[in-house]
């Protein structure tokens, strides 16, 4: 077979003759960001939101891991002096807060801005704008967040913030507030983003990309997409009743007053559990479109895991109550929430299988992506026996508010979430930068992050068996803790050393790594058939799908023409001239409208900007900020309302 | 085996062999719809804001009926029940102004603009109706949000409704002045729709707030 590399024709890298040239600048006139820092603010494309959205968040999980490495310092020697008991309070809720609402939810958003649109075989979100918004909500909510350090007054309540002790009586300062306020401020964000990816999926598909050959990755775009808008506003609702009672008095969580302390928990826990499996079954997509790859056939049981996927999305929201075990909840709830835990370990045991069955009758490559899915099989499935102990009631009790339980929700929020994250990271960096990653230095990366996350987390099971409570800042020697606390800190050290060694390969590869080829590792899926980056319009001609793997069963890639007729305009080059993508009907893909990609804009940044002088408003207790806020938001909004559709 | 990639000018790992697309500009196989078919982005994204918004709805209510749950007495003591007789007219006048909003949709869809102008006007006075109605009744209120978890339930559930309907209002501002600019035909009416479709959901969740906060509270 000939390996003469050419590009693909319809993405022109180097043009071979001069209506080639010409036809590429057009695009690039139509599609290109304004130059310099003006661009920055107004772009729109899909691809460097998402980047941004990834880089973004990958600073925060560096500044969260530093917190906890500050906080193993402290707990590495019975009695120890890093850290005072109100730092310590401070560090874990923030090192807690961040890792969930300003690193997991949105870099996984991130890839998801990414890839989706290409995956699908469209040129952009459905919304363009709103998903730069989404971006800048982000942002501004995590400055917003980690002011609090500058001003002395972090939030100290723990993650979840519980009252009573989160309420004005016990928890005064602003703290809390930074805390509550900055979960709404997110909570924007991440539902914006949910009906964007939601809408892109069911109408903005590549013809013929009907449902059932959705690539995997998207299935569980779509599930995550639907858990965040049925999760996220009750969250909303408790932090913002949470802020009401501080900020002005309400009685929603005051007992002495007809309010409830154990609602508060309801509220919150109807999100939280939801919550991981938004964080996780995001990254099992992720897992089911790489190990394929890497074992050179198709997923086996595609169905089943489209199913489980669904399935933990519906469970999911059956199962909050397993938190709140010690609370006293009548125990004919408990058995029920009890039995829900339990059976959603089927899904996610079909998945499982899935997985071993595809590696089982493939050829394994062992790249660096394949290893970390490999390693999170291996730290899910020790993740996946706790979570089962612990929905047990009886056992439960026992270790609950212990390390054995924060053992367990890091080797499911850690390990099958950030693991997966890494591999991803690994398999798809080379489709954004246009630069491979160092193998080697990826292997190193691999086993020193797989080894010192094992010697960081295993030992906190036998740390909570031996009763040490979570979130104690010291603790007195001779109970037999001393040296596992000793492997436990040396462990997330070590796992630090391991993600910072990605971190190294990263900027290694942006100058000397390799060029990357556009589908380097012959996947299957359509981002892998534009060039390495992609250019500003993903696709010059829409692909015609015809199989779930349209890279492997459809050589040469058959793309559409352009052709008068609804919906039929944008499909070819000269939509792409045009900045429209087709509109497609959401089951079958047939094509039915044609869309116009809104032009770089101010907008997004304005409104966002408009929320978090409103958010910074409540914040001080100052009507004119918020006044002023709402102006800014107000105006954006009209702007914006004015320009949708434009009839 | 190694050649030269001369795009990139790299020899290519083996293995990882690229064959491109050829370009085949190929007829997309069903046939053209003869008219544009489906509902507009703007339509979905609406319908899906809705759907999470409600999700905040319900978590007021369930807490509403959780606090209820838990406490001895409802309303608490020195509370009266809701007043229902202003309530229930005022409740028709709301609900019943997704009438004219369906007529003008529908006109809108036939390009007649006239009827769409009137419709949104009178679905708007019957709601701005329906918003002077809340601000009295909350004038009348004899307690205030901080008096105890009731109070608060009750400001908090009525008042995010409110700015509900307040919200429904403005979004209805923006596309009469649009229809007054003539901006709207049979085939380009999106803003109508999705005005239609968010007034709608304004006018349902009262429903499940009247008789959560107010019929059901007359229940023993």
């Amino acid at each position: 077979m000939a390996t003469t590399e050419v590009p693909p024709p319809s993405v022109p890298v180097h043009p071979d003759d001069a209506a080639d040239h010409e036809r590429h600048e057009q695009l690039e006139a139509v599609w290109g960001d304004p130059p310099g820092i003006l661009g920055f603010f107004k772009t729109v494309d899909h691809k460097r939101i998402g980047i941004r959205y990834i880089y973004t968040s990958f600073i925060f999980f560096f500044i969260a891991g530093l917190l906890a490495l500050v906080m193993r310092a402290q707990l590495a020697q019975p009695n120890g002096t890093v850290l005072g008991p109100q730092s310590y309070n401070e560090f874990f809720t923030m090192h807690g807060t961040t890792m969930i609402f300003l690193f997991n939810t949105p870099v996984l958003a991130g890839f998801g801005n990414y890839l989706l649109p290409m995956q699908i075989g469209t040129r952009d979100m459905a919304f363009p704008r709103l998903n730069a918004f989404s971006f800048w909500i982000f942002v501004l909510s995590g400055i917003f967040l980690y002011s609090s350090f500058v001003f002395g007054k972090a939030p100290d309540g723990g993650w979840f913030a519980y009252t009573p002790l989160t309420d004005r009586v016990y928890s005064g300062g602003v703290n809390l507030d930074f805390w509550g306020l900055a979960v709404i401020f997110t909570g924007i964000s991440t539902t914006v983003g949910a009906i964007n990816f939601l809408v892109t999926t069911f109408k903005l598909r590549a013809p013929g990309m009907t449902l059932n050959r959705l690539p995997i990755y998207v299935w569980s775009m779509v599930v995550f997409s639907f858990m965040v808008l049925f999760a996220v506003p009750v969250v909303t609702t408790a932090a913002g009743l949470l802020e009401l009672d501080r900020l002005f008095g309400t009685q929603f969580f005051v007992p002495a007053h007809g309010g409830s302390t154990l609602l508060y928990q309801h509220l919150f826990w109807f999100w939280g559990h939801p919550e991981v499996y938004i964080l996780f079954v995001p990254a099992t997509g992720m897992v089911s479109l790489i190990i394929p790859v890497f074992a050179r056939r198709a997923l086996a049981g595609y169905i089943w895991i489209v199913t489980a996927l669904v399935a933990v999305g519906f469970i999911s929201f059956g199962v909050w109550v397993h938190h709140m075990f010690a609370t006293g909840v009548p125990s004919l709830a408990m058995s029920f929430f009890s039995a829900a835990s339990l059976i959603i370990t089927i899904p996610s045991g079909i998945q499982f299988f899935a997985w071993i069955a595809t590696m089982w009758r493939g050829v394994v490559k062992l790249t660096t992506p394949m290893l970390f899915m490999i390693g999170f099989l291996l730290i899910f499935l020790l993740g996946g026996i706790s979570g089962v102990m612990v929905s047990v009631l009886p056992f439960d009790w026992q270790v609950t508010d212990s390390y054995f339980v924060v053992a367990h929700f890091h080797y499911v929020l850690n390990g099958a979430v950030v693991f997966p994250i890494f591999g991803a990271l690994y398999f798809w960096l080379p489709k954004m930068t246009g630069r491979m990653l160092s193998e080697r230095l990826g292997r190193w990366s691999f086993w020193t992050m797989f080894i010192g996350f094992n010697l960081a987390f295993f030992p906190m099971h036998i740390l909570g068996f031996l009763g040490m409570p979570r979130r104690i800042y010291t603790y007195p020697g001779g109970l037999g803790w001393d040296t596992l606390n000793l492997i436990v800190s040396i462990g997330s050290l070590v796992f630090a050393l391991g993600t910072l060694l990605t971190l190294i390969n990263f900027f290694w590869s942006r100058t000397r790594g390799e060029h990357a080829l556009p589908n380097p590792w012959s996947a299957d899926t359509l981002e892998w058939a534009t060039t390495s980056p992609p250019p500003d319009w993903n696709f010059e001609a829409i692909p015609l799908v015809e199989s779930r793997h349209p890279l492997w069963d459809q050589q040469p890639l058959p793309v559409c023409a352009s052709e008068p007729g609804p919906g039929l305009e944008a499909l070819g080059p000269e939509g792409a001239l045009a900045r429209t993508t087709p509109f497609t009907t959401g089951l079958r893909a047939e094509p039915a409208d044609t869309m116009h990609i809104p032009e770089a804009t101010y907008l997004p940044f304005i409104l966002a900007v408009g929320v978090a002088v409103i958010i910074v408003g409540l914040l001080i207790d100052a009507v004119l900020v918020g006044v002023l806020g709402l102006a800014i938001g107000g105006v954006g909004l009209l702007r914006w309302a004015w320009r949708t559709g434009e009839h | 085996m190694t050649t030269t990639d001369p795009a990139v000018g790299r020899p290519e790992a083996p293995g990882l062999v690229y064959s491109p697309p050829v370009p085949l500009l190929v007829p997309v196989p069903p046939p053209p719809p003869a008219k544009r078919r489906g509902y507009s982005t703007g339509f979905w994204g609406i319908a899906l804001v809705i759907t999470t918004e409600s999700m905040i709805f319900l978590a007021l209510l369930a807490s509403y009926f959780f606090l209820r749950a838990t406490s001895h007495q409802w309303p608490p003591p020195g509370i009266e029940k809701p007043d229902l007789q202003t309530g229930w007219i005022f409740s028709v006048v709301l609900i019943g102004s997704s009438i004219p909003v369906l007529w003008a949709e529908v006109a809108i869809a036939r390009g007649k603009v006239g009827q769409l102008r009137a419709g949104l006007m009178i679905s708007f006075l019957m709601g701005t109706a329906f918003l002077l109605y809340t601000y009295d009744d909350f004038q009348k209120l004899h307690f205030g949000w901080k008096d105890n978890a009731y109070a608060s339930i009750f400001y908090v559930t009525v008042g995010l409704h409110s700015l509900h309907v307040l919200a429904g209002l403005l979004i209805s501002l923006v596309t009469q002045v649009k229809a007054w600019l003539g901006l709207f035909d049979a085939e380009h009416h999106v803003s109508v729709q999705i005005f239609s479709l968010y007034w709608h959901f304004v006018d349902g969740v009262w429903i499940f707030v009247f008789s959560s906060l107010f019929l059901s509270a007359h229940i023993r």
